[in-house]
């Protein structure tokens, strides 16, 4: 790669974080079947894959962007768009459905203003939905992080994000 | 290979051991239906639409990719069978939107015969349907990926024959679905329009936007592209006489399924609303519409006047390299037999003459050595000097190919071009210094004993004075010169020099300077030097620009030559053709086309016919072009358009575009190719060789063709290396000249076994000489110009309004450091000048090229980048230096 190519980069991050990648391409090249280690050690760094980080591994790697990109939506373990500090996996298994599962995904849903699958503009919640957490006694069931709330009501929300906020 | 036997449905049948279960049935003529499959593709076997059964096994199996193994027993149409297929389709039909009345691939759409083919009436499932946004971002390809049938042909076509890796599968299960990177449009991917995609989709998920609301096509004409040199072949659809598109032919011999975004989407220009359709004559500085008669009448009297007053040299005609062999035959016969002067050229001389002379001189013959299809199994690939993935796009698809099959690749270039940043290799030489850098990589492969002795003692002399030379071309020498580190030189020559096939590709970054034919015949010292030459993927290939330029040089549109090369100035040629065209000729060679406008400034010429060509606009320095046209006594221009050119004539023909005759291109790689006539001619144009013909009539010399192909078989009498042709023997693949006899099956590639056309081959000793304008404090950039993917020369940008739509201006590339000295910003309008003149462009900053360079195209007629250029030239071949001058760059 020639120096003006590196100059080149019109990334949203700094070039400090983009030395951290650069190190992990070092690490991986020549080493076939690369690419899952290297996205995954990018996504540690950065939290997720941006258009950035997926071309510049594309360049690095002589892969096509397209191939990486179908790799990076293929596994659920990658993220291409940021994710919030605080990661909310409110359950709709069959055990919390019966028990009002909906109605607490949508107290969430009035209370981030995002929809599931979102990210907050501040970055601090991202909101999924999971089948089952194995917690279906305290139905109906939410894990913010590490952490349980269980026996929830849509008026609980509330005080729960505010932990957290 | 071993075969074995098996049997298919109870028919035994011995095939190689290697094909699959679906190949060896292809063989007996059983058929089986397939969905994800395509020849030219490998296969995938995902969506089990050609299951079949074999004997013994636990369960059914595709016989897309079930290799064939000895005493196999296939049946493949089972009731399990059927049921599979039936299943495995209504699941399709259950996820697929019931649009098909309003579909654009309705009736050729293959999930529709799939589901008459096996007699579905009503499907047993429901399931959800996909629901995608219609990608409807560009002018040329309509993405519906709620009708994707998840094939995955597209995927694959765009990642192994068009070499691009723009599609691809994302996400999985129901929500997996077929998108460019980041699933963006096609307008913002990294996406060329090729769109060989499109022709490989089978439903209505990929579509030419141009086919669009206009029906089916009542007919589909197979013919050659009239863009480039690589002469792909496509089918012209056309529908109530109007040519509504282009699909892929697979039958094309170079090209297949491929095709670039110039062929498949730009042939619109056919019926632009600009077309000329009647002749017109100017009157009082104002052209009126007049009549065949009365045109062709006036330009006989003319023309013998001008003749009879001032001799026949005061004559001299500009014949096409983008008009068919025929025309091209009939032009040189009018002038030489009719008018009776020599004086005759074409654009040619504004790119590849360089060519014919440099390879004429050391191999006796100035063509492409290879075939086209001979690129994929290239091991190293040396380009110096051209940018295929845009100015040959389907040969830029093939040397992807070769990539993809581990080739190595050197790239010569100043510029950064997709095939730079793809190369192990990358030289990036200072314009204007190959001859350098070419001497410089030979005294490596010499002082290290690369060089193949053998090939030189048998095959070739005059080594060595070349030897001597190239002694003064030591690697630091060289470095100074060039700007090409000597560590980079030397891994280059190393490459080139010891791999077991190498070859190079040139193009105009070789031939349009001063010293275009010394940088020729330095890359067949190269070639000789290393014997990599005469062999197949082995050889020096110029890449020729334009669509018939091969075609219009062998037709003998040349000053010094009759059809086939043969010098005018030799007694026995001149004799050969005396009696074949019944008349006495001149043996005086003629005006090139730099010499006619000076004799034209200088008022010895009187009269020109110029056909098919925009001189104003494409050759160098328009001004002196420009006076030298307005002092002419008389100017006839035939062409489709009211060009620059055709402004300053006095009588303008109207001829016929290549949809509306028959004829022949023949392409860089010598293919001598079928024209057809697709539609009847627009309004009252006519086929240039008609026009041609009529006007020698008039003139009292009969010339009577009745159709081309009798123009052909006159010319295969007079040119030894088309002796076998005739149309009979092209129609399907075309030929590859030579084809010195009746029923000889033309010639891949050249020299073989280093037999040179001339016998041995002679190394030409080169001398680096700078280019004729550098760049000094005054003027201190250098100007390279070439052209870029969407446009074609000088024609497509006003005419095909799909082309121009999606690049509609001319935008100067200037690299970013120097951006930030003149503060300029992207998109900034800024000045262009020479010592010449000046245009204005808007500035891409890019590091596409390197500081103290700029880069131009001429495509556009709002930004006349030749009236910037230098009109110095070849001193052997006076082909223009467009390559390089001087300039200074303003914010305008
Ligand atoms: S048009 Fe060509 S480059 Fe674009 S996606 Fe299709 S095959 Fe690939
Ligand atoms: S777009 Fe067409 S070719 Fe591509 S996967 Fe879908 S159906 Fe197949
Ligand atoms: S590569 Fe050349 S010949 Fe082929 S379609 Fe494009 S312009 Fe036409
Ligand atoms: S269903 Fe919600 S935790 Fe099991
Ligand atoms: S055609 Fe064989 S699996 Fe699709």
């Amino acid at each position: 790669m020639s120096k003006d190519q590196t100059n080149q980069c019109c990334c949203g991050g700094n070039n400090e974080q983009f030395a951290k990648l650069d190190e992990v391409l070092v690490k991986y090249e020549g080493v076939k079947g690369a690419l899952i280690p290297v996205l995954q050690e990018a996504q540690n760094v950065y939290g997720y894959l941006s258009k950035d980080i997926i071309t510049r591994i594309g360049e690095k790697l002589g892969i096509a962007t397209s191939q990486i990109y179908g790799v990076a939506t293929f596994y659920s373990q990658f993220h291409l768009k940021p994710r919030g500090r605080n990661i909310i996996r409110v359950c709709q298994g069959t055990a919390c459905h019966v028990r009002g599962a909906k109605a607490i995904l949508q107290a969430l849903e009035d209370n981030l203003k995002i929809s599931a699958g979102s990210t907050t503009p501040d970055l601090k919640f991202t909101l999924e939905t999971v089948a089952c957490i194995g917690a279906c006694g305290l139905a109906p069931v939410l894990m913010i992080n590490d952490d349980t709330h269980g026996r929830l009501t849509p008026e609980a929300i509330p005080g729960i994000l505010a932990k957290y906020a | 290979m071993s075969q074995v036997t098996l049997s298919i449905d109870g028919n035994k049948v011995s095939v190689p051991s290697n094909i699959t279960v679906l190949e060896a049935a292809t063989k007996l003529a059983i058929h089986i239906p397939t969905l994800c499959y395509l020849s030219d593709l490998s296969p995938e076997g995902s969506c089990r639409v050609c299951v079949v059964e074999i004997k013994g096994a636990r369960s059914l199996v595709t016989a897309c990719t079930y290799p064939v193994s000895e005493g196999l027993e296939v049946s493949t149409n089972t009731p399990a069978v059927l049921e599979a297929r039936r299943t495995v389709v209504e699941m399709l039909l259950a996820n697929h939107p019931q649009e098909c009345p309003t579909c654009q691939r309705s009736q050729t759409c293959e999930l529709q015969s799939l589901a008459h083919e096996l007699g579905i009436r009503n499907v047993r499932f429901t399931g959800e349907k996909r629901k995608y946004q219609l990608d409807d971002s560009n002018p040329f390809i309509i993405r519906d990926n709620s009708k994707c049938v998840l094939c995955g042909r597209c995927v694959r076509v765009c990642k192994e024959v068009q070499v691009c890796n723009v599609l691809e599968w994302t996400e999985r299960g129901f929500t997996s679905k077929v998108t460019p990177t980041f699933d963006s449009t096609m307008k913002d991917s990294s996406c060329v329009f090729c769109g060989t995609c499109v022709s490989a989709c089978p439903v209505g998920a990929l579509t030419e936007k141009s086919l669009f609301g206009v029906g089916k096509p009542d007919k589909k004409v197979k013919t050659t592209c009239p863009f480039c040199g690589v002469g792909c072949n496509f089918d012209l659809n056309v529908k109530n006489g109007k040519v509504i598109g282009v699909t892929s032919n697979l039958e094309g011999p170079v090209n297949g399924r491929l095709l670039c975004v110039k062929g498949r989407f730009g042939t619109d220009y056919v019926h632009s609303p600009e077309r000329l359709t009647v002749p017109l004559i100017k009157k009082n500085g104002n052209f009126v519409e007049s009549t065949w008669d009365e045109a062709l009448d006036i330009i006989a009297k003319k023309f013998s006047t001008i003749k009879n007053t001032y001799g026949s040299d005061a004559l001299a005609a500009v014949s096409s390299a983008r008009c068919v062999n025929e025309d091209n035959y009939l032009m040189q016969k009018f002038m030489r037999a009719v008018i009776g002067t020599n004086n005759i050229d074409h654009c040619a001389r504004t790119c590849h003459s360089p060519t014919v002379a440099g390879l004429a001189t050391s191999f006796g013959s100035g063509a492409m050595t290879n075939s086209i299809n001979e690129i994929p199994d290239c091991k190293v690939m040396f380009i110096i000097g051209a940018n295929p993935s845009e100015a040959h796009p389907v040969i830029g698809a093939k040397m992807r190919q070769a990539l993809r099959k581990g080739a190595k690749l050197i790239v010569a270039d100043p510029r950064k071009t997709e095939m730079a940043q793809k190369a192990d290799i990358w030289l990036r030489l200072k314009p204007g210094t190959d001859v350098m850098l070419i001497n410089g990589l030979m005294h490596i492969i010499i002082r290290n004993e690369w060089s193949n002795q053998k090939f030189i003692a048998n095959c070739t002399t005059g080594f060595d004075k070349v030897k001597a030379v190239v002694e003064k071309y030591p690697p630091d020498l060289v470095e100074k010169i060039t700007g090409v580190p000597a560590e980079q030189l030397y891994k280059a020559a190393k490459l080139y020099a010891t791999s077991e096939r190498s070859s190079i590709f040139y193009t105009l970054g070789i031939t349009e300077h001063t010293c275009g034919t010394d940088n020729v015949m330095s890359l067949a010292n190269l070639t000789m030097l290393t014997g990599h030459i005469g062999k197949p993927s082995t050889g020096v290939n110029p890449l020729r620009g334009q669509n018939n330029v091969q075609g219009s040089c062998d037709m003998g549109a040349l000053p010094n030559v009759y059809p086939g090369y043969q010098q005018v100035s030799q007694p026995e040629s001149k004799k050969k053709f005396e009696k074949a065209w019944n008349t006495i000729l001149s043996d005086k060679p003629g005006l090139t086309l730099p010499d006619m406008f000076d004799a034209a400034n200088r008022g010895d010429l009187k009269a020109m016919y110029i056909m098919g060509e925009d001189p104003v606009l494409s050759d160098a320095d328009a001004h002196h072009i420009r006076s030298g046209l307005l002092n002419l006594d008389f100017l006839v221009v035939q062409n489709l358009f009211l060009t620059e050119t055709a402004k300053l004539a006095d009588i303008i023909l109207p001829a016929s575009s290549f949809a509306e005759k028959d004829g022949t291109f023949t392409n860089t790689e010598r293919r001598i190719q079928r024209v057809r006539q697709a539609i009847a001619p627009i309004g009252k144009s006519r086929p240039d060789w008609q026009i041609i013909a009529d006007l020698a009539t008039r003139m009292g010399y009969s010339m009577h063709y009745d159709h081309p192909c009798q123009i052909m078989d006159e010319i295969a009498k007079l040119t030894p290396a088309y002796t076998g042709v005739n149309y009979d023997r092209i129609d399907a693949t075309g030929l590859q000249w030579p084809v010195p006899e009746a029923g000889h099956p033309g010639t891949p590639y050249l020299h073989s076994g280093g037999n040179f056309t001339c016998g041995l081959g002679y190394f030409m000793a080169v001398e680096y000489e700078p280019p004729a304008e550098v760049p000094d404090e005054e003027f201190p950039f250098l100007l390279t110009t070439g052209r870029i993917l969407y446009h074609y020369n000088v024609s497509t940008h006003k005419y095909s309004k799909r082309l121009s739509e999606h690049a509609p201006e001319e935008r100067m590339m200037l690299n970013p450091e120097d951006a930030i000295k003149l503060d300029i910003k992207e998109n900034d309008l800024v000045r262009i000048s020479s010592r010449r003149g000046s245009v204005t462009a808007k500035a891409w900053l890019t590091d596409a090229v390197a500081p103290g360079i700029v880069w131009m195209s001429f495509h556009f007629s709002a930004t006349p980048t030749n009236e910037v250029t230098n009109g110095a030239y070849d001193k052997v071949t006076k082909t223009y230096e467009y390559k390089v001058c001087a300039v200074q760059v303003k914010k305008a």
